[in-house]
């Protein structure tokens, strides 16, 4: 496989024992195995994220992407910059689509980025794209299926696309509202899609579920009984915060909701990474809360 | 704040739409609404909504500048962008929502103790600082926002999913002691000051130049 | 003609052979049928089965050619032969695709066949090739009436297609509303907002051209003759009067705006600060871009306020009960003239509607330009202290509301001005004749209001193209959107539905292209639509007339008018061959050589009948050739099964159909008729308009005939069908033939 290179930064949920710290372990590992290689933009920070607005307005938000943006375009060129998180896509997608149409905000921007000596111009910007167009368009999902050490047989998967990764921007030859690309990916490295998932690309509250926990258990409670009508052993999905809000409240749901919840909720990262070969551990397993022990199973064979 | 608020009343004295169109992000769209409802459908916590997008929409024509602003409403959005998908008529309804929340706590009328504004103002408090988010701080911070009896009931009901995320090594308690930051963080800072003082300025200005 | 000769061609190709017994098909064509010369052929559709029935009518001299093999609508073109008439006997979608290949089918399935050419060689003894009736001439030229955009729009087409044009208005100028215009919605990329009407360009381009002969101030006096050879009267105000020749007529009157006076709930007549859109319009195109000036005062607007769907999609009594179209965006267009001038625009709409390709786009510009728009319905509008206020219900936010106006403009529909219902005029008629007051009053009170003849027709059915509804003149919808029901008089623009300028005129260039149509297929005798280039037209036999006056006031297309004998005098060019005055015609004296009693009573006469033991009965189907056929073929090619008992004779129309088919058909033994024509009524689809609904109302009184045979009345059942049931139809034989089952045969088999 050829090698190659990206620009990237984690965002702060995939930092060493954040919230996501076992994604970027698996990431770290899918990557290895398809010999990418993510150079870290130094000094990256915060993108805001989506209810960043509160206390950030428009022209505050949007520098914290750009400063990002520009961080990237002096350490590491032209190369695109790669999202793994789907908050830090759309917002540093957002700043680069303002400063390329809205020259008040530019304007606004670059005053303050002014202050610590940075600036950005428009179609002068790298590209920003999520993992998941890495993967889908440049590395191609026919390779990822040929080039995987076991086939992940015998597990039936919901492919949970969340709202973020699907919205506004998608993935290119996508639809809204019924994208494809995730269950190719489960197909791809061999397990089996739930056909017609009912609540693909439904919202898992997002930030809301900290601030209204009880409307966003309930849209969580609809995800998860989707995927077992669908006969789901396991939901993956390629969203950060999806896997944190729809994996850790299983046990407030059922409280709440007198279900009987308990299904892995996991990354496709993690299934790349355990079709390619790698162990529990490497594939970031033990970082689930609720265990995929039939994943674990195969990575251990 | 107060004060632009009586400010804006008297500028744009008898338009909100006008007011929203010059001071709200991508409010230059909201007269290109035309009164489907899809958005409204469309929304996860649209049944929860005081006032849904459309009918957010049709106040703002209708001159109802503080029941919007006052409204509850905006800050039901999950941040889906289900909406905007949808729109036929292609308007960025979530950023006008963000940007109508934001603008309504810059003007002081955002209702008090909105969970998920007290929520979203902690979460940027952390980025100012820091520069990144510290997810234990922000935790912690939420749930002592309504003072120390109350902060350690909700953390005692929080605890089994503490406890787990720690076990599972994604969250470090040693958080509470500095924790994520960046380098710079004073560089960031200014940057984010200059940033507001344009946005504040561009209000202040009436919007002049858009 | 010289001496008949029938030859009967049976194909054995399309699986016909391996289904068929062809030989015994032969034999039935040259014993039962009396064909001269009966061949069958492998494949009869290809060169050399047509060469070989050309060698016949060349060689042997066969002039009634009968083809066994597909539908008469398959292979039209192989199978046309010049100067022999022509049968065709359906085995194909008729016969073996609609009955099951297996053992026990067999026999029921070859019986049906040798009926079906039985029948087929019956109607070849009664059919004649249609000759001309002599009548024809050719005249390029065509008269429009009207002068406004769809008039002239009309005029320049048929100009430019090479053909003189008559062009009557009864104003002082030509431009009708478009010319008090002051901008358009455009027709193209609505993006762009209003743009100039351009109507003094068209006036120019009708001016400089010499094939275009303008009448201002003149109405058209008198209509007659028919398609290919009108002669019309103009008179003018001053009193000159003057003739012209056309060959057919595009009537282009448009409409006016309903009567703001009729709204005092909105404000009409109480202020001259409310008014219409034409209203507005001329005060825009006085200010000429400049603020405009409100009448009461003189001052510059600041608010205006625009009420959608004023006196119309109502159903209060004296409302226009339908949508006029156009003036959701004529509202937006006005709204814009607003902003433009600096001031603010409401547009208050209970649903907004935007119809054509750029529709939408205009509406978006709309809300570029700051249009507030708002979903409210309003209560009522006042006038007090140089204010408009008008109070309305939010609808969205569910909340009343009030906004104060410097103008009201009120969204009125468009009233067609179309002539006097040309029905209503003679049921008056003869309502005052019979002395009855009350249906006088009825009749004068319908007429009320209406507008005087425009065309002056000298027709036996009246002075007027029909009426489909409020006055907007009859076409059929879908099929023949420009046909009127006056063959050679075609209606464009508002007076025939409600419609935009961009529309109007496209619709003026298809009734421009028709008209043209209309003076080639009369110089030719051909009929125009449904069944285009038929040159068969009816004939009657004077001595047998009764003169009843049925088939005059039955043809649904005023073709026939009376001579000083008060016979029926036939007008072959404004016939449309529907054969409804055949159907009419008590004595049957009626007749086209192609099509008569006899064509079809012959056929149904023909059939096979088994005696009343044999549990063999027979259905009679009489299927309309325009839907319910059509719709029988395509059961035939999806394979529905049906009944082999049944036998299939298609007609012009359900309204060609005479009665006395029913009752030859019940007195040969049929155990059931059965017939199939389109939908009647106000959404009529019937081909011929009145046909289907005529046969329904003479098919209501065979229940006498019924009675007096002694014969259950379930056994004659009228259906209304369309092209789509193709699996309904099949349903309905068979559910007949069950029906038969149970109430048991016919007696009258002998
Ligand atoms: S979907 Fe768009 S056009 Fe429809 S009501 Fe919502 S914002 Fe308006
Ligand atoms: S983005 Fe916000 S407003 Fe739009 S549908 Fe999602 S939650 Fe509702
Ligand atoms: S065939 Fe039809 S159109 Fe012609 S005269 Fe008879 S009823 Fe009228």
């Amino acid at each position: 496989m050829a090698k190659r290179e990206y620009s990237y930064y984690p965002g702060c949920s995939s930092q060493k024992k954040a919230s996501a710290d076992n994604f970027m372990r698996s990431a770290n590992a899918m990557c290895d195995a398809l010999d990418i290689t993510l150079k870290e933009i130094d000094d990256w920070n915060c993108c805001g994220a989506s209810i960043g607005y509160a206390g950030g307005g428009e022209i505050p938000r949007l520098s914290l992407s750009a400063r990002n943006i520009a961080l990237s375009k002096q350490q590491h060129g032209d190369a695109d910059i790669i999202a793994p998180c789907a908050a830090c896509w759309i917002a540093t997608k957002e700043a680069e689509e303002r400063v390329e149409h809205n020259p008040r905000v530019r304007e606004g921007i670059n005053a303050a980025l002014a202050e610590i000596g940075l600036k950005v111009e428009p179609a002068q910007m790298p590209k920003t794209r999520h993992m998941v167009e890495m993967l889908v368009e440049d590395i191609g999902l026919d390779t990822i299926a040929n080039g995987k050490k076991k086939g992940l047989e015998g597990l039936t998967i919901a492919g949970y696309v969340g709202c973020q990764t699907n919205r506004p921007f998608g993935i290119a030859g996508e639809s809204f509202e019924n994208p494809k690309y995730l269950d190719n990916m489960v197909e791809a490295v061999g397990a089996k899609a739930v056909d017609r998932y009912a609540k693909k690309v439904a919202c898992c509250s997002g930030a809301l579920m900290f601030s209204e926990p009880e409307k966003g258990q309930a849209l969580v409670r609809d995800i998860i009984e989707a995927a077992y009508d669908g006969g789901a052993d396991m939901i993956v999905t390629p969203c950060q915060l999806c896997q944190m809000n729809v994996e850790s409240y299983q046990t407030d749901i059922n409280k709440r909701f007198g279900t009987k919840f308990n299904i892995p909720v996991v990354y496709y990262t993690q299934l790349i990474a355990v079709a390619y070969g790698k162990s529990a551990e490497e594939a970031g397993l033990d970082g689930q809360i609720i265990k995929a022990t039939k994943l674990e199973a195969l990575a251990g064979k | 704040m107060t004060q632009m608020n009586q400010a804006m009343i008297e500028k744009y004295r008898s338009s909100f739409l006008k007011e929203v169109e010059t001071n709200v992000e991508e409010g230059h769209w909201v007269k290109m609404c035309m009164q489907c409802g899809v958005c409204s459908g469309s929304c996860p916590l649209g049944p929860h909504w005081e006032h849904p997008p459309q009918e957010i929409f049709m106040m703002i024509r209708a001159n109802k500048r503080d029941e919007v602003l006052k409204s509850s409403s905006m800050w039901f959005c999950t941040s889906c962008y289900n909406c905007i998908a949808r729109c036929p008529r292609g308007l960025p309804i979530t950023h006008i929502m963000h940007g109508l929340a934001s603008y309504s706590k810059k003007l002081g009328l955002a209702p008090k103790s909105q969970p998920t504004e007290s929520f979203g103002q902690i979460f940027w408090n952390s980025i100012a600082s820091n520069g990144r988010v510290n997810e234990l701080k922000i935790g912690l911070a939420l749930q002592f926002k309504d003072g120390f009896g109350q902060g350690v009931k909700n953390a005692m009901a929080q605890k089994d999913l503490g406890m787990a995320m720690m076990k599972t090594k994604r969250m470090n308690p040693m958080e509470f002691f500095g924790g994520h930051t960046c380098k710079d963080k004073s560089g960031i800072a200014r940057m984010l000051k200059k940033a507001q003082e344009v946005e504040d300025q561009h209000i202040a200005n009436y919007g002049a130049g858009k | 003609m010289a001496d008949m000769k029938i030859g009967a061609y049976i194909c054995k190709g399309c699986g016909i052979a391996e289904r068929l017994d062809t030989k015994s098909l032969v034999s039935v064509a040259t014993r039962d049928g009396k064909a001269a010369i009966g061949r069958e052929h492998d494949f009869l559709c290809n060169a050399d089965g047509v060469a070989m029935i050309q060698q016949d009518i060349d060689g042997e001299g066969v002039n009634r050619v009968v083809i066994v093999g597909c539908s008469r609508r398959a292979k039209t073109e192989a199978f046309s032969f010049e100067g022999v008439t022509l049968s065709r006997a359906n085995l194909r979608e008729g016969v073996i695709w609609v009955r099951p290949d297996t053992d026990e089918a067999r026999e029921t399935t070859q019986e049906m066949a040798e009926d079906y050419v039985r029948m087929a060689c019956a109607e070849a003894k009664f059919l004649k090739v249609p000759e001309s009736s002599g009548e024809q001439g050719l005249l390029r030229r065509i008269m429009v009436v009207g002068g406004g955009v769809s008039g002239m729009t009309a005029a320049l087409e048929a100009a430019k297609a090479g053909y003189e044009v008559v062009l009557v208005e009864k104003a002082g100028q030509l431009g009708g509303v478009a010319a008090q215009m002051y901008k358009r919605v455009p027709a193209k990329n609505g993006r762009q907002g209003p743009v100039d009407p351009e109507v003094e360009k068209m006036v120019h381009a009708i001016e400089s051209l010499p094939s275009i002969k303008v009448h201002l101030n003149t109405t058209v006096a008198k209509t007659s003759g028919a398609p290919g050879r009108f002669k019309v009267e103009l008179a003018t105000e001053s009193g000159s009067s003057s003739e012209a020749e056309v060959g057919a007529i595009v009537q282009a009157t448009g409409f006016v705006p309903y009567d703001i006076n009729k709204l005092p709930e909105l404000g009409g007549g109480k202020s001259p600060d409310v008014v219409d859109q034409l209203g507005f319009e001329m005060l825009a195109k006085a200010a000429n871009g400049g603020p405009i000036k409100r009448p009461s005062d003189g001052k510059e607007v600041g608010n205006v306020v625009f009420v959608q769907c004023a006196g119309q999609r109502s159903e209060a009594p004296g409302h226009l009960p339908y949508c006029s179209g156009h003036c959701c965006t004529t509202s937006i267009k006005q709204a814009m003239y607003v902003k433009a001038a600096g001031g603010d625009a409401t547009v208050l709409f209970d649903d907004l509607r935007t119809p054509g390709a750029t529709g939408e786009d205009f509406y978006r510009a709309g809300q570029e330009a700051g249009v507030t728009f708002s979903k409210g319905q309003v209560s009522s509008v006042e006038v007090a202290g140089g204010e408009v206020k008008v109070s309305f219900k939010d609808l969205i936010l569910n909340e009343e509301a009030v906004d104060n106006a410097d103008m009201v403009v009120l969204a009125t529909g468009m009233v067609p001005m179309s002539g006097p219902d040309p029905y209503l005029m003679l049921d008056l008629e003869s309502a005052r004749g019979q002395n009855d007051t009350a249906r006088v009053a009825d009749l004068e009170a319908q007429l009320e209001g209406g507008f005087p003849s425009v065309l002056n027709l000298d027709y036996r059915q009246g002075t007027d193209v029909p009426h489909l509804k409020h006055g907007f003149t009859d076409s059929h919808f879908i099929c023949f959107p420009y046909e009127s029901r006056r063959t050679g008089v075609y209606t464009a623009g508002p007076v025939r539905r409600p419609m935009d300028m961009a529309q109007a005129m496209e619709d003026a260039t298809g009734a421009a292209l028709k008209a043209i149509q209309a003076c080639e297929n009369a110089a030719l005798g051909r009929a125009a639509h449904p069944r285009s280039g038929d040159l068969s037209f009816p004939k009657f036999r004077m001595e047998g007339c009764t003169q009843c006056k049925r088939c005059t006031v039955e043809c649904p297309f005023g073709a026939i008018n009376e001579d000083e004998k008060r016979y029926p005098l036939f007008n072959e060019a404004r016939c449309r061959r529907c054969g409804t005055c055949m159907g009419a015609c008590p004595v049957r004296v009626i007749s086209f050589e192609n099509y008569s009693v006899e064509t079809v009573g012959q056929q149904l006469k023909a059939v096979d009948m088994p005696d009343e033991f044999s549990e063999k009965p027979r259905l009679l189907v009489l299927a309309c050739e325009n839907d319910a056929y059509p719709a029988l073929d395509m059961a035939g090619m999806t394979h529905q099964e049906y009944s082999a008992y049944v036998r299939v004779i298609p007609v012009r129309c359900l309204g060609s159909v005479n009665t006395i088919w029913i009752t030859d058909a019940l007195n040969s033994g049929y155990d059931g008729v059965m017939l199939m024509g389109c939908q009647k009524g106000d959404n009529y689809q019937c081909h011929f308009v009145k046909g289907s609904e005529m046969a329904h109302y003479r098919m209501s009184k065979i229940d006498d005939t019924l009675s007096q045979l002694n014969l259950e009345k379930e056994r004659v059942q009228t259906f209304e069908v369309s092209i789509t049931d193709i699996e309904r139809i099949p349903k309905i034989i068979n559910d007949m033939a069950e029906l038969i089952g149970q109430i048991g045969m016919s007696p009258f088999k002998f």
